[in-house]
């Protein structure tokens, strides 16, 4: 009894809901609404999806939403940020996934495995942007003993970064994993009495350098530029034995300083064989550590959207856009 | 593997002797007098424990730096180079396989268009729209009457408050992308978790076969297989969603399977002896009366769905964790904590909209069963209410009609903005403090070091590998059993066969300083939040907090307070680890029978006296169930611990997702950890086992 009364009053709700529902919708659908369809893309051709890996670092980040930027306002492109580390994004070259990688550092390892052999990336020519890779000291270091900045004195310093981790040595901070980096094979092929100690991320490096400035504390490590937190502390470099053609050819032995990259675009196979006119613009795109630089700082330390300061940029750039757009 | 030969070993021992009960039995003691003897017998594991220890130091002290089995930073052992190749083959042979193709291809493609279509919808513009279908009016709305059709009136308040403070918080989109994976996700483990858990109550075959498995997932760090789960599912929601469901799928099965185990057997004797067939069984009795703890697991699998919204990022995956990340790329800890809160927010509400859903269907059921008290009233009550949630329903409707076609009702408005404030007030609050504090936080960092990770990590991972495989294995027998001492060699022969032997001891040692301080603080805590209401209410929603927020949120201030240290990485497994650990010991203080606090309290004990003699005694069960559930928490925190200078097997995860050359070591330090995590699980298991019940 109660059971089909339980039904029945279900079988009324539902009926009663539905032609509320139906009356409200077809009496809505009287007023019209203020949303606009969206503006066809004012670009010559037709551009599409562009997928853009952004790598984790604030200098990609500011090639990234410039380039994507552009390609979106003046191509029409859809644009989509992809964010990814380095070797997932190569993954994705494949798949058609990812298009295009905007700042390469080097990695010779991934360029062998999908440039050449499963040919799925091609070199897409420099960024313009030359990367810097060394061992850098806080400014306050540098000003108070001025001859740290050679190589050879270092060991005598040694004892000032001993650290609770280094273990009696002095403590060479090492960052994040993904970046290029020869210094254990450095400290011992040069003699230092230093022990190489993983940060594990770039924040954890950025931080200890930036408490190292702060507090006066001795610091040493592995550092890079174009870097956005260069124009917070200006980290000065050590001049390791300077790097000579082939000097780094076995990783073991390796006794000089890094080379500097001229830092590259890659994009996937078939977005350079598409007609996509975003791949011109990618391929044209060059521009110099300064402007990245102030780009990357209105993003990190301005603490603006990378889309508006991708923007700010823009419009006080057009002439250089403009060149990537011939 | 390993773990599957544990568990068929348990299996097999489980059907003979009972394992060694407390202090039942003689083992090989070391021989002398009668009198020395028989008080080796009666304290035979104290005894060996010290006896265990002094071998230790003796061989620590002698052998120092023999054999440790350490491994150069770039070096790789057969192990290691054979999984790359593995993930090389699979890498170039993709594009070809028929599996591939045909199979993996459609889902990815599949699960990828639905949650575009459903962000089409809910929360991003798509094509031909400059916004979604449905603006944040109408999803609003819509979540709040589904609170409300569900829940009731409190949890639609909620829902809405806490749904509205994501857009305040500049988060709408990202907000509302995390709600659609979770949703997903959760529903697909429902779907699958389910009828898992059912299978597995009713064959502990089955329930043997899987829950190795389902060990692995919970413990293998997400990193380890991150990059080639992209190369599989693609980068994107497919691979997020699966990677999240990896993660929660577990606990919703064990739940699940508890429940359906948990039905008296009384009433299903009665029920089968009615000749009821297995099925009705399941349908009229187990699963009614095991839905509550079902409900409990899908709330479980929610919470654990969150926590992986970050990683899920790493990926693509859409969702709250993209913001977390690109924070912490410029280190601002403001911004980083507001997207953390917005999903700290977002498990309050969940969590506290699905128990009260719980509840209620609970009631109506019983309701509608007949047993209601008050026929009358409640049907009133009844009619009432549904009024209200169709009236809602239409409200709903209005709403979302109104922001399909109303730019102001469907773009999340712009004021009033309480995120850039919010992070402001953060970020001066953390430059306050690292500013004010970092003397102390230097002082504390070494003075901990030095006098307790640098010594233990010497002892464990400066000593031969065989002979701290001998003292493992020691004091997990003594400590827990033979069963446990089982499992120890399994996983010693995996870490080993891993070849990262020097580096786990070295996260064994971090590990045992972060839970031994976890235990510490937790008993300290919870002692007093068991002891006195006020102090409970007060803490407890700062641990709730500390437990979903993303890690990444406090790891840049812990960073400036502490350096890239081992210790930092302590201190981020500890605030992770304090929370549960502290709720199971005031639960369980909480639980000592008030008789017994009466008696005590008649007899004039202190309070001092109370909590040593009498409550913390009685509620020993709870303290060492903590300490296992710290030590997984500190634990399942060793990849985080990589990323702020812990080393170790975190570190190395970490690198092997960043390095194509380092994935296979990466991969292997997974393992390793998955391996130390069963290990200390099991001893801390049989440990409370024995030492629960010994009341």
């Amino acid at each position: 009894m109660k059971k089909s009364l339980t039904d029945h009053g279900l079988k009324i709700r539902k009926r009663a809901s539905a032609a509320i529902v139906l009356t409200a919708v077809l009496a809505l659908t009287a007023c019209s609404g203020d949303i606009p369809s969206a503006t066809p893309p004012s670009g010559k051709s037709a551009c599409g999806a562009f997928n853009v890996a952004v790598n984790p670092w604030v200098g990609y980040e500011a090639d990234a939403y410039v380039v994507g930027t552009v390609a979106k306002e003046k191509l029409g492109c859809t644009v989509n940020y992809k964010t990814l580390k380095e070797e997932v994004s190569w993954q994705g070259f494949g798949s058609g996934e990812v298009d295009t990688v905007l700042e390469n550092w080097g990695h010779p390892e991934l360029a062998d495995k999908y440039i050449k052999q499963q040919k799925t990336a091609v070199d897409a020519g420099p960024t313009g942007n030359t990367g810097v890779i060394g061992w850098y000291v806080p400014p306050w270091m540098a000003k108070q003993y001025p001859d740290i900045t050679d190589s050879k004195n270092l060991s005598k310093y040694a004892d000032l970064f001993k650290t609770s981790e280094s273990g009696g040595q002095g403590q060479l901070l090492d960052g994040d994993p993904s970046f290029v980096t020869n210094d254990a094979a450095l400290v011992k092929n040069l003699g230092f009495n230093f022990k190489v100690v993983y940060a594990g991320s770039e924040p954890a490096l950025i931080q200890a350098f930036r408490q190292a400035e702060q507090n006066k504390t001795p610091l040493i490590g592995y550092f890079y530029e174009p870097q956005w937190f260069m124009a917070e502390v200006p980290l000065v470099k050590v001049n390791l034995p300077a790097h000579t053609p082939g000097c780094d050819a076995d990783a073991a032995k390796v006794a000089c300083d890094y080379p500097k990259y001229d830092l590259n675009k890659i994009v996937s196979t078939k977005f350079a064989n598409s007609s996509s006119p975003a791949y011109s613009l990618v391929k044209k795109f060059t521009w110099t550590n300064q402007d990245q630089n102030t780009v990357a700082g209105y993003i990190a330390k301005d603490n603006m959207s990378p889309d508006a300061a991708a923007q700010k940029w823009i419009d006080a750039n057009s002439d250089k856009v403009a060149a990537w757009l011939k | 593997m390993s773990v599957a030969t544990e568990r068929a070993n348990r299996r097999r021992r489980s059907g003979g002797a009972r394992p060694d009960s407390p202090g039942g039995r003689t083992p090989a003691t070391p021989s002398g007098g009668p009198a020395v003897l028989g008080f080796c017998r009666r304290h035979w594991r104290p005894v060996s424990l010290v006896g265990i220890c002094v071998v230790w130091l003796v061989l620590w002290a002698t052998l120092k730096g023999l054999d440790t089995l350490e491994l150069g930073g770039a070096d790789k052992t057969d192990f290691q180079l054979w999984l790359n190749s593995v993930r090389d083959a699979f890498d170039s042979a993709r594009t070809n396989s028929f599996v591939f193709q045909h199979i993996v291809q459609p889902i990815t493609d599949g699960v990828n268009g639905l949650v575009t279509s459903l962000q089409g919808i809910f929360s991003q513009a798509s094509d031909g729209r400059p916004v979604p279908e449905i603006g944040w009016l109408g999803v609003v709305a819509l979540l709040a009457w589904l609170a409300l059709a569900f829940a009731g009136v409190r949890s639609m308040l909620l829902v809405g408050v806490c749904v509205l403070l994501f857009g305040f918080f500049g988060y709408w989109a990202q907000s509302i992308d995390t709600l659609i994976v979770t949703f997903f996700a959760v529903g697909i483990c429902t779907v699958a978790g389910l009828p898992l858990g059912i299978v597995m109550a009713r064959s502990r075959r089955v329930s043997a076969a899987v829950s190795p498995l389902l060990d692995l997932m919970q413990t293998l760090p997400s990193f380890a297989y991150l990059a080639p789960l992209a190369l599989v599912f693609g980068i994107g929601p497919a691979a997020a969603i699966v990677t999240t469901i990896i993660y929660s799928l577990p606990p919703l099965v064990r739940i699940t399977e508890h429940g359906i185990r948990g039905v008296s057997p009384a009433t299903l004797e009665a029920v089968t002896s009615m000749g009821s067939t297995p099925w009705q069984a399941l349908v009229k009795v187990q699963l009614p009366m095991a839905r509550r703890t079902i409900v409990v697991g899908i709330n479980q699998c929610t919470m654990a769905a969150l926590s992986m919204a970050t990683i899920a990022a790493l990926i693509n995956g859409p969702g709250l964790g993209t913001p977390v990340l690109q924070a912490l790329q410029s280190l601002d800890v403001g911004s980083a904590f507001v997207s953390g809160l917005a999903i700290v927010l977002m498990a309050i509400m969940l969590d506290r909209t699905t128990t009260r859903a719980s509840e209620r269907s609970g009631i109506e059921a019983r309701i509608l069963r007949g047993s209601g008290m008050a026929q009358a009233g409640t049907f009133g009550g009844q009619q009432m209410r549904r009024t209200v949630i169709i009236a809602g329903a239409v409200v709903a409707a209005v709403a979302i009609y109104l922001s399909h076609i109303y730019l102001a009702l469907s773009k999340f408005p712009a004021w009033p903005d309480l995120g850039t404030p919010l992070a402001k007030a953060v970020s001066t609050a953390t430059d306050w403090t690292v500013g004010t504090f970092s003397g102390f936080t230097e002082w504390l960092k070494n003075t901990v070091t030095a006098l307790l990770v640098d010594p233990l990590q010497s002892v464990l991972a400066q000593s031969p590998w065989w002979a701290m495989a001998l003292v493992l294995l020691g004091i997990a027998f003594v400590l827990a059993g033979r069963r446990a001492a089982t499992v120890t060699i399994v996983c010693e022969a995996v870490i080993l066969g891993s070849g990262l032997w020097n580096e786990s001891m070295k996260t064994l040692a971090t590990t045992l300083v972060a839970s031994f301080v976890v235990v510490l603080v937790a008993v300290c805590l919870g002692v007093w939040m068991g002891r006195s209401k006020p102090a409970d209410s007060v803490i407890r929603p700062v641990l709730d907090a500390f437990q979903t927020i993303p890690s990444f949120v406090y790891l840049v201030p812990a960073l400036a307070l502490f350096g890239p240290t081992r210790f930092t990485a302590i201190v981020a497994a500890f605030a992770y680890g304090v929370p549960i650990a502290t709720k199971l010991v005031a639960d369980g203080i909480r639980g000592v029978s008030p008789v017994a606090v009466e008696a005590a309290e008649s007899l004039g004990t202190t309070s001092r006296q109370m909590i040593a003699k009498v409550q913390l005694p009685m509620a020993r069960a709870a303290v060492v169930l903590a300490a296992n559930q710290g030590l997984l928490y500190v634990l399942s925190m060793v990849v985080v611990g990589g990323l702020v200078g812990g080393g170790g097997l975190g570190y190395l995860v970490v690198a092997g997702f960043s390095q194509s050359q380092l994935f296979g070591k990466g991969l292997a330090a997974g393992i390793a950890i998955t391996a130390l995590g069963v290990m200390l699980d099991r001893i801390t298991q049989h440990a409370t086992a024995r030492f629960g019940s010994t009341r």
